[in-house]
């Protein structure tokens, strides 16, 4: 789960990243008063939203005067920035970011995640940060290097050789970047992306912009996650899903996808695409759902009036059997006032029981035998605007 | 043959006695009989579905000469379990546990560093050699043994193809499910590799998905050598849109990979066939026959 800017910044602050002042304003009049706080000749102003990518996308502005911040604050809020990260229909901006504007020599690029092979933490690092660093790392893989971070103690040297490298220097440096390791390791984060990290034209090292991704399968460990996470990024219905065990992603089209496993519902998507139609929605049933769960992201679907049709494309496995999906169903439809038509690929464990109890409970259901045939079929009612 | 598991393997499992682990445990036993005890700290000495409890891992392999691991403890604590099974030194670890923290995964993967065990998982369905051996939460009804080895990333994906080979008469010589998340044991690589080696697979099917770099890695590996039987691979997200989680892990955009479309045409590349959708493995499969 990625944090915003100005908490990934905070967390960093606490383990000693420098950053530049700033506060988080919701009006342009809040923008207009809180920069006064700050001590800068010149300000930035910066979209909050969770894609990257902004800066290239116009989401990042620089005012000499507080009204300017409020003109620039004005333009940005409420508006809907799409970037090369975002969904085609882009990101509402609802806050802004004010900060010092900083005077930089040179930018560059570090980021700590996992080495997937190893798994191991390793650090990404670049001579070219900034706002094209993504393009430009696509186009030439030797512009990151790699740095595999070790327990032992007498890596720092390497560490600093390999700094060096990409030509970030000096003891301060290092203490940034170690204390940036330090806050990777001890808060359960998957991720942490400085870019830029700057040498500003005084000599000091200063994270700029900052991406933090929580683990959210260590909230267990860590209550303050959950605060954290809030009001970041999720539509309403996605967080709705969540808690009933199932991974709800929104989408444009107007195909309802209801699949257990993420592989499956990709597949599903896939196949949909391919055919012509558009997904509403990413959906994975996890395999811990109950019934009432499943009954739960059926009726987001339902009360979702984008959705014209319902594609139930299941296979049975293990704890989630076909029938435990089709009661969840058919708890959904007893319920909701708006019956969509649904087409259903129902395989695997309990699969009869399954398209017998949609049948029996009168679900406006029609059963295929392949995936093919349902996606087909669906693609054709949702084309069609037929409604039931 | 089969790869990593066959009838000679003992499993213990790792959490037998909780809700899941009772339910699997039983259903893994019922179909073959490779389960010979359980471990669960406190309950040693004690019997759980037939089988005796003991209060380790080292204990459980001294007394029943297992040799692989099924690990079904919640996510807290299944990081410190699969440790203690390969600090056991015992052979194969599957973990069909989900949402299990990366830090905790970046320790397993520590320790596997200087042991010899091969982990499956975690976050998924486990491996199956149809008719010897079970060890995960997969249905078994719509398998069968046969020639066609799959390595995946995704459970009930797999379990539809599966069933579309039993269907069409093809059966499976093993199935592993190298999980869902970022970091994970054994990946396709080390999968194709062990297939290669394997006399009963004659093709082995990878079905993938965006995320990661294991298509990739597979891709670059097919390339190196002439490996000498059909592969056939299906990704699937080509249409998820960028930068949104979709269900399993994805990774860092700049680490590289992860785009359906990256990793189907660098497979393509290395020679695998591509199948073009989830409904047409079975019938790729029969392409690479036909052409051979």
């Amino acid at each position: 789960m990625m944090l915003s800017e100005n908490q990934s910044k905070e967390l960093l602050c606490q383990y000693g990243v420098l950053i530049p002042e700033g506060r988080l304003a919701h009006t342009p009049e809040q923008a207009e008063k809180l920069c006064k706080d700050i001590k800068a000749r010149k300000y930035v102003v910066k979209a909050q939203i969770a894609a990257g990518g902004r800066g290239l996308a116009g989401g990042i502005k620089f005012a000499a005067t507080p009204s300017a911040v409020a003109n620039e604050a004005r333009t940005l809020l409420n508006s809907k920035l799409v970037t090369e990260q975002t969904a085609a229909a882009g990101e509402t901006v609802h806050s802004v970011y004010v900060e010092a504007a900083i005077d930089i020599a040179k930018n560059y690029y570090i980021a700590i995640s996992f080495d997937p092979n190893s798994g191991q933490p390793i650090l990404l690092a670049s001579a070219a940060g900034g706002v094209e660093f993504e393009q430009l790392a696509r186009m030439d893989e030797n512009a990151v290097k790699t740095y595999l971070f070790d327990d032992k103690p007498e890596t720092r040297d390497e560490l600093i050789a390999f700094l060096k490298g990409v030509g970030i220097e000096g003891p301060e440096a290092v203490e940034t970047i170690c204390n940036a390791h330090e806050a990777f390791c001890e808060n359960d984060l998957t991720l942490v992306e400085i870019n830029p990290f700057v040498r500003t034209a005084d000599g000091k090292w200063m994270a700029i912009d900052a991406k933090i991704a929580l683990d959210r399968n260590a909230s267990f460990r860590r209550p303050e996650f959950d605060s954290m996470v809030e009001d970041l990024g999720m539509s309403s219905s996605e967080t709705e899903a969540q808690k009933s065990n199932i991974n709800l992603v929104k989408l444009t089209g107007d195909i309802g996808v209801v699949a257990n496993g993420a592989g499956l519902g990709l597949a599903t998507n896939d196949m949909i695409t391919d055919a012509g139609g558009k997904p509403a929605n990413f959906m994975d049933i996890r395999t811990t759902a109950r019934s009432f769960d499943v009954a739960r992201g059926v009726e987001l679907l339902l009360s979702d009036p984008t959705v014209k049709v319902i594609l139930l494309n299941i296979h049975g496995g293990g704890m989630t059997a076909a029938d435990t999906v089709a009661e969840g169903v058919n708890f959904a439809y007893s319920r909701a006032a708006r019956k969509l038509p649904v087409v259903a690929h129902i395989s695997g464990h309990n699969a009869e029981w399954g398209i017998n109890i949609l049948r029996d409970r009168q679900v406006p259901v029609e059963i295929f035998d392949t995936m093919s045939g349902a996606i087909n079929r669906v693609v054709e009612i949702a084309s069609s605007g037929r409604t039931g | 043959m089969a790869i990593f598991v066959n009838s000679d393997t003992r499993v213990i499992v790792q959490g037998m006695t909780g809700r899941s682990g009772t339910f699997y445990t039983d259903q893994s036993a019922r179909y073959a009989p490779c389960y010979v005890g359980g471990v669960r700290p406190g309950k040693g000495g004690s019997q759980h579905l037939d089988l005796p409890m003991f209060n380790s891992v080292k204990e459980a392999m001294a007394e029943t000469g297992a040799n692989a691991s099924m690990v079904i403890v919640p996510a807290p604590y299944a990081g410190d379990a699969m440790i203690e099974a390969i600090e056991a030194g015992i052979g194969v670890v599957v973990c069909v546990t989900e949402r299990i923290p990366q830090h905790d995964m970046s320790r397993v993967k520590k320790a596997l560093q200087s042991s010899k065990t091969v982990l499956i998982g975690p976050n998924s369905q486990g491996i199956l050699t149809p008719g010897q051996c079970k060890i995960g939460v997969m249905p078994t009804r719509l398998t069968m043994p046969g020639n066609i080895g799959i390595a995946s990333r995704s459970a009930s994906l797999t379990s539809e193809i599966v069933a579309q080979f039993s269907k069409a008469g093809m059966g499976q010589s093993t199935t592993v499910g190298i999980g869902g998340d970022t970091l994970h044991g054994v990946n396709f690589v080390d999968c194709l590799k062990h297939f290669r080696d394997d006399d009963e697979t004659e093709a082995v099917v990878l079905i993938g998905e965006i995320g990661g770099r294991d298509e990739e890695e597979a891709a670059a590996y097919l390339a190196s050598l002439d490996y000498g039987k059909p592969v056939i691979a299906l990704v699937v997200g080509r249409f998820a849109p960028r930068g949104r989680q979709m269900g399993h892990a994805g990774t860092l955009s700049v680490l590289g990979g992860g785009t359906a479309q990256d990793k189907i045409s660098c497979l393509r590349d290395a020679g695998a066939v591509i199948a073009e959708n989830a409904d047409d493995v079975v019938a790729a499969v029969k392409r690479t026959q036909a052409a051979g």
